[in-house]
């Protein structure tokens, strides 16, 4: 199978739904890939620095018959359009019932370990989470990021597209063709029967390396990518840690109110795999800091492979 | 437009129904019938019938957390908003958003709004689209003098004005923004003179004056249809309640000489009298006129009477789309 990089995985899959459907528009301050060149200026809209009105023009274009793609570029400058994505983009569907669809995908980098210091190395998946009516993908592969950006643009909700910043020079294998992958499916990256790993984005990569690792003592990793956070595909989860009976949940977002907790909180609040648990569930977590800048701080702040074994150990106990 | 007497007529006619609608609303709400809360249009009538009479299904809109007024003079139906009202199954939104959340998108009636400055990145949405398609359609954005604060309000005007996209900004200068007069909230309280910072037309007009509204607007609209971009239109009117109801009406906290001068400006007795006055209609055919509205608002409390109250079971349908 070829091997591109995310980033062109997530280009190919704009550049394929713009060709597929004359309704997918994309809205952004830059784009990459060139897109205008084979999509013209009608469809690829150079805008303002306005997040705010992009993030509203799209749900409104998308109330109107279009399939917006909106790019804040940096998950950072969502924050400059909180009004349009808390109380219109997640409740527009359901506090009219229903009366219409908003099909608009919310494009943004996330996640530290590029040294751009705290306003620019956040991974804030769980407030949008927490607002309920967005969907959020959060992919991990090249494949992943391809597949999952296509059926986000072909969804009829709103979707935000969350793109982790380390992951975009990471070549992988991608299919030939029209490769879609459903929202709401967890993925079971590698199987494995002693421990569950839960990552997410760059941790995925980062559980796989530990697994491979901890694979030479004897230590069988099972790696679960979810995937997506909304709708979380909370049964592939359970169903692993029923089978392995221990849980590693590893995000680079910090603990509190964090897609790590609800994780952890769906997965003990069912009680057939909150008996299966042999362990007390561990989160690999970021410090509950701004990420800072400088390498040596930036490095203590974050999870690393060292962390995971440790928690992976502790499980083992 | 040919200002046949129907036409004339169905203005008079639409600014009393908004009238009594929300007369019926504030003692409704007071009734303990309908819940949450209640932003009076009463006084400000002509700017949504003005405006909306000059545009078709096809057209859309952006209202306020004070919709009332522009869902029906953009031709929603009062039966679906008093259910709505009223928190039943057969309101528009199945009883789900109440009075600051009705839409109805199939007259392209985008929805009121709880946020100040909310609807105008949605409008502006929503003439992207009327650009793309190409039909010569246009979207109009209701907003207050309020909202004109917000930063929302520059983004959407900067956007409109470099793409040239088909809306017309139709600020309603009501003189409050909630309780706060307008010379407290701006330092120039002419609104309209915010357009030449973005390179598009401002216009002013008397928003208590429904043909003068329904004239200006037209101009504006028909610019956006022809492609030559967005307009920003101040209408200066004046609310003549409080900003919104809960329980009870709040105490009157205005001066009584400016609200004695903006009753005496009366949209609705005004073009009463030019109607009077060009024989379009008579005094009695004008009675007649208000115990149609009377009848078809005690129909709209009937429809929403008996309409059953959502199941609470239903409470996750609307979630999200399942195609």
């Amino acid at each position: 199978m070829r091997e591109i990089t995310f980033a062109q995985a997530l280009d190919e899959a704009v550049a394929e739904e713009m060709r597929r459907d004359e309704r997918v528009i994309t809205l952004g301050t830059d784009f990459t890939g060139n897109p205008h060149k084979e999509f013209g200026p009608a469809r690829v809209r150079f805008t303002p620095i306005s997040e705010s009105v992009l993030t509203g023009m799209g749900l409104g274009a998308a109330g109107c018959g279009y399939r917006p793609i909106v790019n804040w570029r940096m998950v950072t400058f969502s924050f400059v359009a909180m009004d349009q994505v808390v109380n219109q983009a997640s409740k527009i569907r359901y506090m009219f019932g229903g009366q219409a669809d908003f099909p608009v995908t919310y494009r943004c980098s996330t996640g530290g370990g590029m040294n751009l210091a705290a306003q620019h190395s956040q991974s804030p998946y769980s407030m949008w989470m927490h607002v309920a009516g967005l969907k959020i993908i959060l992919p991990a592969t090249p494949a992943d990021a391809k597949g999952l950006l296509k059926s986000a643009i072909r969804d009829n909700n709103p979707v935000v597209s969350f793109e982790c910043s380390r992951l975009n020079a990471v070549a992988g294998p991608v299919p030939d063709g029209d490769h879609l992958v459903p929202l709401g499916v967890a993925d079971v990256k590698r199987s494995g029967s002693d421990v569950t790993v839960v990552g997410l984005a760059y941790y995925v990569q980062e559980a796989l390396a530990v697994a491979a690792e901890l694979a030479q003592e004897g230590i069988s990793v099972e790696v679960v990518d979810p995937r997506t956070l909304v709708p979380l595909d909370v049964e592939t989860i359970r169903a692993s840690v029923r089978k392995t009976g221990r849980l590693v949940i590893v995000d680079e977002a910090p603990p509190t109110c964090s897609a790590a907790a609800e994780i952890a909180a769906a997965v003990v609040e069912d009680s057939t795999t909150f008996r299966a648990l042999k362990s007390a569930v561990q989160r690999v977590c970021a410090a509950p800091v701004p990420v800072p800048y400088s390498p040596t701080l930036e490095k203590a702040a974050l999870p690393d492979r060292a962390a995971i074994i440790a928690a992976i150990r502790c499980t083992l106990k | 437009m040919a200002d046949g007497n129907d036409a004339l007529i169905a203005l008079l006619r639409n600014m009393i129904l908004i009238r009594e609608f929300d007369e019926l609303a504030l003692n409704l709400r007071e009734g303990g019938k309908i819940y949450g809360t209640v932003h009076p249009y009463v006084g400000q009538e002509a700017v949504a019938v003005g405006v909306c009479a000059n545009l078709t299904d096809a057209d859309r809109v952006t209202s306020t957390h004070r919709g009332h007024g522009h869902c029906i003079a953009k031709g929603a139906d009062i039966k679906r908003m008093m259910a709505e009202l009223f928190g039943r199954v057969d309101g528009y939104c199945k009883g789900k958003g109440g009075s600051m959340h009705i839409a109805d998108f199939a007259v392209g009636m985008l929805g009121a709004n709880g946020i100040v400055g909310g609807g105008l990145p949605l409008a502006t949405g929503a003439a992207l689209a009327a650009q793309l398609d190409g039909k010569g359609n246009v979207a109009v954005c209701f907003f207050g003098d309020g909202a004109v604060s917000e930063g929302e309000f520059h983004e959407a005007m900067n956007i409109s004005s470099v793409w040239k996209l088909p809306i017309v900004f139709v600020c309603e200068n009501n003189q409050y923004a909630a309780n706060n007069a307008v010379a407290v909230q701006h330092r120039n309280v002419d609104l309209a003179l915010h357009a030449g910072s973005y390179g598009m037309p401002g216009l002013t007009v008397d928003g208590n004056d429904v043909l003068g509204v329904r004239e200006v607007s037209r101009t504006a609209i028909e610019r956006a249809r022809r492609g030559e971009g967005p307009t920003l239109l101040e209408c200066k009117t004046y609310r003549w309640y409080f900003h919104a109801m809960r329980a009870v009406r709040p105490p009157e906290t205005r001066p009584a000489e400016e609200i004695a001068a903006w009753k005496a400006r009366d949209p609705i007795a005004r073009m009463s009298t030019e109607l009077i006055s060009r024989r379009v209609l008579s005094e009695s055919d004008l009675g007649g006129l208000q115990r149609q509205v009377r009848a078809d608002l005690e129909a709209a409390v009937a429809f929403a009477e008996a309409s059953p109250f959502p199941d609470a079971g239903d409470i996750l349908v609307d979630m999200f789309a399942t195609a």
